[in-house]
């Protein structure tokens, strides 16, 4: 039984690798810099980002450090919107690949996922480093809340992914309501505001979005005592774990009925 | 053994659900030849999908107990941006082989040379159906699945594919769906006929043949 089952694993790790490569490959090329854009494309929007926020000053009312709030704030934003985006019709070009029996539908999800996350967060990292190397960030104060808010997020991110994802292969809505949505919420995540800097009927709401409570944790960690952060982990825990069971419902819904062409 | 135990496929359709396989049972022991008949749109190759594990029965179960290959010389997969080299190693990844020991078979086979290393968009649809029947090549199978296409490329390559296939791998298990009378002939012990979902079973070629003109 758990032989079966590491046998299994061994497969599914060895195809979601299969498949991780192969996307490297076709989305990014041998040309140029080839595979680092995957990191270097987040880090030029999230560059750009903090230097409009920079020169037009968007953490008002505010003491903390653009920079640092621009990139810990941008670089959320990327990770949680870039997974769904990337799994939204995301079977259609890889479709024939299901022709290799081991290869499968959440495979294909999976590969996409943690291709956005090493993306994501490699230029989350990279630019940090830079930006505390030259000078214009401090070295945060917490590294393990902000590695906890991350991860969290990037759970979220990756069930949030997978669900609109498998239910984009049966509704075509899917795809229309993700753009004007993702844009939508992008102001409500917690990127561009603390909850401590909002009056107490927002916060009450806010709270309700759960990247909110990832970007509190995440700051927290970067800038401790300097700000008060409003967050609850096992709220954001339990999100995400419902949301995972209805995606991988749907998944498996998605993955039987699968028609090929 | 491959057992196909009772099984449905349907599709929905706008105008309701369509039944393409009702309830079929199929064995393939090890080093049998099947070849499978039927008219077009009869469902041969929804079970050769079935079979392959692309997709899923509606209804009844399908047991592998020998290894299956992908239809063979299938070029769906191919992107254009990726290189002869990047398709074999992805298949070697998938199926959990050293690429190391195919690189100069599926060169050598598919006649590509150094092509192996440019990206499929400038390959011609000759040089493309090579790597597709290299590729399959470069697995092992106990039974393949073979989906009207043992037709790529000149005379020279289509012996050199027979030999490949029905000579070297003379001691493998294979299902075989073809319009051309003479490959099922020469190459299967004995065949089924496909017709209106129902799957009948013939212990010899020709007899499945007569039954198959017959009707």
């Amino acid at each position: 039984m758990t032989r079966a089952l590491l046998h299994s694993l061994g497969i599914q790790l060895r195809v979601i690798h299969a498949l991780l490569m192969r996307e490297v490959l076709t989305r990014y090329g041998r040309h140029n810099i080839g595979f680092l854009w995957l990191f270097v494309e987040p880090m030029i929007f999230t560059l750009g980002v903090t230097a409009l926020w920079t020169i037009t000053k968007s953490a008002h009312g505010s003491n903390l450090p653009i920079v640092a709030f621009a990139v810990t704030g941008y670089s959320s934003v990327l990770l949680w919107r870039n997974m769904p985006a990337r799994c939204i019709n995301g079977l259609g070009p890889n479709q024939s690949l299901l022709y290799h029996r081991n290869v499968r539908p959440l495979d294909i999800y999976a590969s996409r996922l943690l291709l956005e996350a090493i993306g994501g967060t490699t230029s989350f990292l990279v630019l940090s480093l830079l930006f505390i190397g030259i000078g214009w960030m401090e070295p945060p104060e917490d590294v393990l809340k902000i590695a906890l808010g991350w991860i969290l997020l990037a759970w979220f991110g990756a069930s949030l992914g997978l669900f609109l994802g498998a239910l984009s292969e049966q509704f075509e809505l899917v795809e229309k309501i993700w753009g004007p949505m993702s844009y939508l919420t992008f102001p409500l995540s917690g990127a561009m505001f603390m909850v401590d800097w909002l009056p107490p009927a927002a916060q009450e709401v806010l709270l309700y979005v759960p990247m909110v409570h990832c970007v509190e944790l995440l700051r927290e960690g970067y800038f401790g005592s300097m700000v008060r952060a409003y967050y609850d982990i096992g709220y954001v825990v339990a999100v995400s774990a419902v949301l995972s069971l209805l995606a991988l419902a749907q998944e498996r819904r998605v993955s039987r009925g699968l028609v090929l062409e | 053994m491959v057992t196909i135990d009772n099984v449905t496929k349907r599709y929905p359709t706008r105008h309701g659900s369509i039944t393409v396989l009702d309830g079929i049972d199929l064995q393939v022991a090890p080093g049998e030849r099947i070849g499978i008949l039927g008219r077009n749109g009869a469902g041969k190759s929804t079970l050769i999908r079935l079979i392959s594990g692309a997709e899923h029965p509606t209804a009844g179960t399908i047991k592998r107990a020998m290894r299956v290959s992908w239809p063979l010389a299938f070029a769906g997969g191919f992107q254009g941006s990726l290189t002869g080299l990047d398709n074999l190693r992805f298949i070697c990844r998938v199926y959990g082989a050293s690429e190391e020991d195919k690189i100069g078979f599926v060169e050598e086979f598919s006649e590509l040379g150094r092509f192996m290393r440019e990206p499929l968009k400038t390959y011609s649809s000759g040089m493309r159906a090579r790597l597709a029947f290299a590729l399959s090549m470069a697995i092992e199978f106990d039974c393949f699945l073979i989906d009207e296409v043992i037709t790529v490329g000149d005379a020279r390559f289509h012996e050199k594919c027979r030999r490949e296939l029905f000579e070297r791998r003379g001691d493998r298990a294979m299902i075989m769906v073809s319009h051309e009378q003479h490959i099922i002939k020469d190459h299967c012990s004995r065949a089924s006929v496909l017709r209106e979902g129902k799957l009948q079973h013939f212990g010899d070629v020709d007899g499945a043949y007569s039954a198959y003109s017959g009707a």
